[in-house]
Order: C-alpha cells, then structure tokens, then sequence
C-alpha cells in the first residue's frame, strides 16, 4: 500500500513538467487519423521531436498497422488484436483501456513511403543503444531515408561514437547527405570522404555528380568537386572489378572443390588401380545417404552429425568399396572396359537397393546452423560459409589423401604395386591386400565426398549419375594417376566455368567445358599432367 | 557385283542365316496375325505389340552398330545413343513439319513449340525439313557428320581405350545438355511428339503400324546383311586386326586411323537410320535419349548377346528389351536389379554372350 502510493506521489511530481509535452503531443497525435500520407510523415517527425516516453512503442505499432481511432470520440489507440477483440491501450496515456469488440474503430492507415519513414525515425531511438549491433542496424536503417533530422541525429552521434566501423558508416551517411549541400566545399568534402566506400547507393550518387542536365549544364556546378568525384568513380570501378574478380576465383573454387572431391576418390581406383569404377557416383551417394542417416540418428546435435558422418560415410563407401573389389573387379584386372560395365551393373544395383531402403524420392538434409549464411568481406565481396567450408575440406581432404600415399606404409606398397606389380610381389608385398585397401581407399574418398555433396545437391538415388561424367572429366583432363592433377585440374574447370557463365549461362558453359575436354584430350590424351618414367609404361 | 559378295558372307553364317529368316517371317505372320485374324482370336497380335516389336527392332539394329564398333574394332563407344537419337530427332523434324497448321496453335508453318516460345519464324536448320528426302538425307548425314569429325579428332591422336570411352560419353552428354536448352530450337525437354502423319499416311492408323513394321524389318535385315559384308570383307579383317592388335597391324603398314574412322562413320549411321525408324513408331522423342546411361545400356544388349557376332548383338537386344518390358511392368523395383546383376554376371562369367554359351553347348553335345 504504501509502495501504491509512493509511485503515485512520484507520477503526480513529475506530471506538472510534462504537461506541456503532452498537450503537444496530443496535438500533434490528434491530426493523425486525418491527414494525408506526405502530412502523416511530417506529423511522425513532429512527434519525434517532442522526445516523450512511449513515442517509440507508439511509432513501432503504427509500424506494425496496429495504431486505431475510435470513431466515436476520435481517440487513438494502440492495439492487439486476439480473436475478435481489440485489447486497447490508449496512445497517450500509455494505459490499457480494457479489451473491447472490434466495432467502431478504423484503422490508421500506413504505406511503404510511411514505413520507411517510421524505421527510420525509430532507428534514432536505436541510434544510442548500448549494444553495438543495434547501432549499426539503427544507422543502416537510417541510411535508407536520409532527409535534414536523420543527418542531424547522425551528425550529432557521429561525434560521440567510439566504434571505428560504425563511426565510418555513419561518415558515409553523412557524407552521402553532404553532397546535397549547397557549399562546394563541403561537397567537396564529401566526396573525398566516400572515395573508399563500395556501397551501390554511393556509386550512383557520386555517378549522378557527373551528369549533364538536358540543357548541357552539369548537375554539379563545381569543377574540383567533379573531378573528385570521376577520381573517385575510377577507384571505386577498379576495386570492384577486383573484387568481383575475386568472388568469380572464389566460386570457381569452389566448384572446382566440388569436382575434385567427386574425382579425386576416382583417381585413386582409376588412376593409381586403372580400374574404371562406373559405380564411383554410387559411392559418393552412399556417403550422402550416411549422412541423412546420421541425422536421424541424432536429430538435437545437427551440427554434430556431420562431423560424425565423415567417418561413418568413409566406412561405409570404403566396405562397400572393398567389396566391390573383391567380389567383381580382382576377376577383371587388365581388362578395363569389362570393369567398367561390371561396376555400372553394380551402380544399377546400388541405386535401386537406395530406392527400396528409403524411397525414390529425395530426402531431406539439413544444413547445420555454423554452415549457414555468409562471410561479408565488405559490400562488394562475400562467400556463403557453404562454399567457404567446401573449399577448406577439399583442401584437407587431399592433404590427408597426399599424406597416405606418400609417408604410409599402404602408401608405399601403392605406389609400389601400380609401379610394377610383379616387382611389388618379388618383394613381398601382398599385391591382392594392397588392391582391395587402395580400392576401399578410394571409395572411401568418394564416401566423404558424398557428405559434402549432401549439403550441396539434392540427396537421391540419382545423385551419383549426376556427378559420374564430370569425376571422370577431371581425372582424365588432370592427367591419370596424379593427385596433383586431379587437383589442379579440377579447381582450374569450375573457374573456367564459372568464368563462362556470366556469358553464356550455367548449362552452355558446361556443354562449352564438355567440348574443350574433348578437344584438349585430342591434344594430350594423358592429361594435364602425364605420368612420366616407368609408371607410364604399359 | 557387291550384292553377290554380299549373299556370298552371308552364306556361311548360320546365325545370321536363321536371323534373316526369322525376320522375313516376321515381316509375313506379324502384319498377318494382325490385321487378318479377328481381334478376339486368341493368335491376334495387337497393334500396341506390333509397334512394341516394331521399337526393339530399332534396338537390335543399334546393337548392330556398337557390335560394329566394340565387337570388331575394340572401340567401347559410350556415345551411340547420340547418333541413334541424332538420326530420331532429323526424323522428328520432318514429322513436326507434316504436323502443319493441324498443331494447337495452328500455325501453319511454325511447330507449336516456336509458338509457345513465341518466335516469329523458322530457325534456318529447321528449313528443308518438310520435304522428305531432305529429312532422311539428314538423318544419315548428321549422325555420320558428327561420327567423322570426331573419330577424326579422336583416332588421329590415338586416343584408344577407357579414355575414348570417356569422351564418347561426355559427348552425349554434351549433346543432351544441349538439347534440354529451349534456345536450340528443339522443343527443349519436351522434345517432339504430338506427330500426325508420314508422307500423307495417318501414323495412328494399323495399316501405317504394319508398312512400319515390315519397313523396320527389312532395314534391320539390310543392315545387317550391310555389316556382316563389312566385317567379312578385306578392310574388315584389318579392322578386326586393328582390334586385336592396334600397333602391330600399324607397323605393318595399315593406317590405322582410316579404317577405324569408317568403321565407326559406318555404324554411327546405321544408328543414325534406326532412331529415325524408332520415332515414328514410339510416337515422341526428347534429350533423355541422348542420356549416357541409354549407351551403356546398348553395350550390356551386345555383351549379353556375345559381341563380335552381330546376331549375338540381335538376340541381344530383343531379350534384354523384351525382359525390361515384362518386367517393368510385373515387378518394376526387381528389373534394376536384374540388369545390374545380367552387366555384373555377364561380364564375369559370359565374356562370350549368351551366343558363346550356346556354341560351347552344342559343342559338348557335338562331341558326346
């Protein structure tokens, strides 16, 4: 009871000083429901600028479509609607005022014009928050509808901001406003202050400096200022040619991991074995289906699985490789094309017993949440993690598969048998062992592909034929037998792809990179990289 | 003079012999069963098998043709099916054209799918189409075109093996990137289909199934009779040396590259021929027939067949088809299984084709 009537006494003391306030802003309120849109904007800046309590929880429910006017006595509340009611609280006094039927109430009427203006006005309100992100937010919202009063909030916090990166975005916004100014001199300002920045809106704007108004005057009067401006023009152009040069090595990159991951399994069985496996894109969709599998495993540790499925897909693809190899391919050593309809019988198989187990259509992987979303190295380059991630598994991919053949023991009885088998064999090695491990190597390989496919491509039975053609390109463009071929030769298609694309689109600059194949294995039918000495012999 | 060589290399061909008889039956009961004995006797053969037995004709002739090349000359061609769907689509073009203003759109030039896509006139490689013999001079100059050139390519830089194999197989699969475009101006992924008519003849009529038929019939049996006096004469056994082997039958003078370049123009355009006889029959055709895997298939009918024997490649080809229709159509999961078990067991334990497992049968029966 007495606390009641502390915070009462408190409420009364601090009434008197707000009074004016309040008869202001009821004022200003009161217009609202009749106004037109263009007054409503300038109405909504009045009302910011009366700087009263609960102005933003009024401005975020007229954002949302949720401030009314009862007809009756024109008073205007905010509202949340359940079922058929209105719950009301009233726009001044900030108090509920009961939940009533939603008759005789109409709404306040809100267009995109309007939302802009209202995000950016309670962007002002974010502008001093504490928490750091909501200040950049607040400032890249405000950006998007600059007039007089958001410059001079942005003015006013450019001053007191202590974060360099926000403190360079708002320079910008200001800056961007700046060159509306009437003094050359601070235009002048301006745009040496934007010379760096990458952001669209600059560059049209810095652009529109430049233009010639249909009487052949220039827009911009000034003659430094527009050399400034074309200087800075140039910069930009420059630098993002350079970036988007960049972000094309980039997804080229990561295309051409896609293909060395998909081949680079091949070029172990293919290249190290020449034993041609049709059933490699069966493998890979075996990997794939081990990571679905993983996931319904454990269903609450998403991220987790997919690390759990590298190994459990490399098992998998590696027994079924082994068996493979032990089961079909050791009759058929040194008569590579009956392996190769051998084990497309195999693929057959392999993708109907994946039809029966789970069904023939595509299943569901998700994408754990630390894959999801992008890098943003600035506003002219980014990379989806995806392909960040792709990248850099690749790379480790082959370093452990580099590592294996050259500083094991399997490695060396390897390189050994594909060498000189009978040689390998006088020495004692156990050429039958060292076939089926090198064979279940390399399905393996094809096995953790697959997990990394399945966070690329839709997961299916016909997952592996999509990718059968393409594996066996890089291996043969990259030179059989060579790991460093493979690599190199895959990284260098999915550029040469991706630098096509923007020309010809995705299908005709894969049907142009079939054709150069083609053409260049006329050329140098051992590939990009031969194997030199004995191995080649035979 | 040719044809009494002709007769001649068939005269010691057993297997052949029985074929060609075969077909002459089947040119003589098939229409007759069907449109002279009534459709509730129990001997009546619908027009539905009749244009069934009609397409796995079509087939056994392209396994003639990547016999020609794997049998005879150690080629692996993975691309057949490019040239057999080349050969389709030449046809195809020719039988959009008759479609003329009867189309949904009804235009009389343009086939419905230019309309749709909202062209105002004929790409230029769609002119001539409408007169046949342009149309079928295409259909055995595109595919033997596209065969020259790249065997050209190919067998000059002796690309041989696995790896011709490989390009083979990115070659169609090139080709049905290609065609799978709207932009190439051939119907996109829908392909052609909707056809009306041949040469003035309703194709949905019986009578046109039969003439079909009996046409089908009779170019199977020519191209056969074409193949095996090729393989028979002089330039065949140097072929066949060729695939026994290459560097010796070089060092001995022969060109090498020649002789495998016609070999493989040659069966590119009994391909060629036999997709322009599937299309008619089977009513549409689309990029899924430039697929790899339907090339690898071709080459499971000819090894389960026995290769190397031509009418091994035949039998082939109508077994392994006629199971996939049965059994697609009684247990359809159980058919994948079936065939990748007939590549894996073939290969393994019949090099020979089901011909080779005869022959040794009759040969132990010979000499008990």
């Amino acid at each position: 009871m007495r606390l009641l009537i502390a915070i009462a006494i408190l409420i009364t003391s601090i009434m008197p000083a707000r009074a004016a306030d309040d008869a202001a802003f009821t004022a200003v309120l009161s217009k609202l429901p009749e106004a037109s849109y263009a007054e409503k904007s300038d109405l909504i800046k009045q009302l910011v600028e009366i700087h009263r309590a609960g102005t933003k929880e009024l401005l975020n429910a007229f954002l949302e479509g949720r401030l009314y006017v009862r007809d009756s006595d024109k008073k205007i509340f905010i509202v949340e609607s359940s079922d058929d009611a209105f719950k009301l609280t009233d726009a001044v006094t900030n108090q509920t005022a009961g939940t009533v039927s939603q008759d005789g109430f109409s709404k306040i009427g809100v267009n995109n014009q309007l939302r802009r203006v209202l995000r950016a006005a309670l962007a002002q309100f974010d502008l001093a928050s504490p928490d750091r992100d909501a200040r950049l937010a607040a400032v890249k919202e405000m950006q998007r509808s600059m007039d007089a009063d958001t410059t001079a909030a942005l003015r006013d916090r450019l001053a007191k901001e202590l974060d360099s990166a926000i403190k360079k975005e708002i320079a910008n916004a200001v800056a961007l406003a700046d060159l509306s100014s009437d003094d050359a001199k601070v235009r002048l300002q301006a745009v040496t202050t934007l010379h760096g920045s990458l952001n669209p809106d600059v560059y049209n704007r810095l652009q529109g400096l430049l233009e010639k108004s249909p009487e052949g005057e220039y827009v911009e009067p000034d003659e430094a200022v527009r050399t400034a401006a074309a200087a800075a023009i140039t910069r930009i152009d420059r630098w993002r040619q350079i970036y988007s040069a960049i972000e094309t090595l980039l997804f080229g990159l990561s295309l051409g991991s896609v293909l060395v991951l998909a081949g680079i399994g091949l070029a172990i069985t293919f290249g190290v074995m020449g034993v041609i496996n049709m059933a490699h894109g069966e493998l890979m969709m075996l990997g794939a289906y081990t990571t679905y599998v993983m996931q319904l495993l454990m269903p609450h540790y998403i991220g987790a699985s997919i690390i759990v499925a590298i190994p459990a897909a490399f098992l998998v693809s590696g027994l079924m490789g082994v068996l493979i190899e032990r089961g079909i391919v050791r009759f058929l050593y040194g008569r590579p094309l009956e392996t190769l309809l051998a084990t497309f019988g195999v693929s057959l198989i392999l993708q109907q017993l994946v039809r029966d187990v789970f069904s023939p259509n595509n299943r569901p992987v998700e994408t754990p949440q630390w894959m999801a979303g992008s890098l943003q190295f600035n506003e002219a380059l980014s990379i989806t993690y995806i392909r960040l991630y792709i990248i850099i598994f690749t790379l480790a991919v082959f370093a452990v598969l580099l590592l294996t053949l050259k500083h094991t023991r399997l490695g060396l009885e390897v390189r050994a048998v594909s060498q000189n088998r009978n040689m390998a064999k006088a020495m004692g090695i156990r050429t039958e062992w060292v076939d089926a491990l090198t064979f279940g190597l390399g399905s393996g390989i094809a096995g953790v592909a697959g997990v990394a496919l399945s966070q690329l491509t839709n997961v299916g039975p016909n997952l592996g034929q999509s990718y059968i053609v393409d594996s066996f390109m890089v291996v043969v463009f990259g030179g059989v037998g060579n790991l460093w071929g493979t690599q190199i030769g895959g990284a260098s298609l999915g550029i040469i792809n991706k630098l096509l694309e923007p020309y010809s689109g995705a299908v005709l600059a894969k049907i142009f990179v079939l054709i150069f194949l083609i053409l260049f294995i006329q050329r140098r039918p051992r590939g990009l990289f031969p194997q030199k000495g004995r191995a080649a012999e035979g | 003079m040719i044809s009494r060589s002709m007769l001649d290399s068939i005269k010691n061909d057993r297997g052949g012999s029985l074929l060609l008889a075969l077909l002459a039956a089947a040119a003589v009961f098939v229409p007759l069963f069907n449109l002279a004995v009534p459709a509730t006797s129990a001997l009546h053969l619908s027009t539905y098998t009749v244009a069934l037995i009609g397409k796995y004709m079509t087939y056994a002739m392209l396994a003639i043709a990547v016999d020609l090349v794997w049998g005879y000359c150690g080629i692996l061609s993975l691309g057949h099916a490019a040239f057999f769907a080349l050969g389709g689509y030449a046809m195809g073009m020719y039988l959009m054209r008759q479609i003329g203003p009867r189309g949904v759109y009804g235009d009389p030039i343009l086939p419905d799918f230019m309309v749709f896509l909202n062209w105002k006139e004929l790409p230029w490689f769609w002119h001539g189409f409408d007169m046949f013999w342009f149309a079928m001079s295409m259909v055995v100059v595109v595919p033997g075109l596209l065969a020259l050139f790249f065997g050209w390519f190919a067998f000059r830089s002796r690309v041989t093996g696995v790896y011709l194999s490989i390009i083979t197989q990115a070659m169609t699969y090139a080709l049905m990137l290609a065609f799978f475009r709207n932009d190439m101006g051939f119907g996109g992924n829908n392909g052609f289909t909707d056809f009306k008519d041949l040469l003035g003849f309703d194709l949905h009529r019986d009578g046109m199934r039969i003439s079909l038929f009996v046409i089908t019939a009779l170019f199977l049996a020519l191209s056969y009779v074409a193949s095996r006096y090729v393989v028979s004469s002089r330039a065949g056994r140097v072929v066949q040396a060729i695939r026994d082997a290459e560097s010796r039958t070089r060092f001995i003078g022969y060109r090498v590259e020649a002789y495998k370049l016609w070999v493989f123009v040659f069966s590119a355009i009994v391909a060629g021929i036999a997709g322009a006889l599937y299309v008619p029959q089977v009513g549409i055709i689309n990029p899924s027939e430039f697929s790899p895997v339907n090339s690898i298939e071709i080459v499971i009918w000819v090894a389960i067949g026995g290769r190397g024997t031509l009418y091994g490649a035949v039998a082939g080809a109508l077994l392994v088809n006629y199971a996939k229709t049965y059994f697609t159509a009684v247990l359809p999961s159980f058919w994948l299984y079936a065939l990748g078990a007939l590549f894996v067991l073939v290969t393994l334990f019949l090099p020979r084709g089901l011909v080779g497992l005869l022959s040794k049968v009759t040969a132990k029966a010979e000499q008990a």
